[in-house]
């Protein structure tokens, strides 16, 4: 197994009750491993159906794997402007 | 040329309008998002906006790129504020200048589109009973308005 930290934001971080958790996946993991992770966490029910996640700084899909020393961070609806 | 930042510095906009022009621009485009009093029918007294700065720098400056790569010539200057802001304060300047109108309001459009799609902005209201709540675009009323 791999432990990924995820960075949490905004009304994410509310709901989790901090800015970065950790979760613990399959060293195959996937980004989609990682939400279902996340949501099985006090809080994590109020993740949408297909919540955002950034690896790198890069906005990334569900099938992509992941890996430990990757950045990891979960995207609230954004609403700058 | 092209410069974006997101600070919490105050917005200065007549600095952006002339880091933007030059003697070869014939046209120059300024958008400006400002705190409003009201959103979804409740009165706001102010807006605290917070970011992935990382990321939200990277976006930004992706979005900017992908504009520029549009039409040559290009000058474009994009600041976003975050912080506590209150009522007409400035949260977001979009200056870009070029020899045409059409690509400079072409380009500003497209940059404040992008920008409230991708960049990992989030912002709190602040509402004159004290009550404060994230604002989440994807479970509001479209509203055209909106900066």
């Amino acid at each position: 197994m791999n432990q990924l930290q995820v960075l949490l934001f905004a009304s994410y971080a509310e709901a989790f009750g901090a800015s970065t958790v950790t979760v613990a996946v399959p060293e195959s993991a996937t980004v989609a491993d990682v939400v279902g992770a996340l949501r099985r966490l006090p809080g994590g029910h109020i993740l949408p159906a297909v919540p955002l996640v950034a690896v790198d700084r890069r906005y990334t899909p569900g099938l992509v794997a992941v890996h430990s020393g990757q950045e990891i961070a979960l995207i609230p609806p954004v609403a700058g402007g | 040329m092209i410069r974006t930042s997101i600070s919490e510095a105050a917005i200065d906009a007549a600095a952006l309008l002339a880091e933007v022009t030059t003697d070869a621009t014939g046209a120059t485009a300024l958008f400006l998002g400002t705190v409003r009093e009201l959103n979804d029918g409740r009165a706001v007294t102010g807006i605290e906006y917070s970011a992935y700065t990382t990321m939200a720098t990277e976006e930004l400056q992706r979005i900017a790129e992908e504009a520029a790569l549009r039409f040559d010539g290009l000058r474009i200057a994009v600041e976003h504020r975050v912080g506590t802001l209150a009522l007409r304060d400035i949260s977001v300047a979009i200056a870009v200048a070029h020899a045409r109108r059409a690509p400079v309001l072409e380009t500003s459009r497209f940059i404040i589109e992008a920008l409230k799609q991708r960049v990992p902005i989030w912002k709190r209201e602040r509402y004159t009973d004290g009550d404060l709540r994230w604002v989440d675009p994807t479970t509001q009323a479209v509203d055209t308005a909106t900066p």
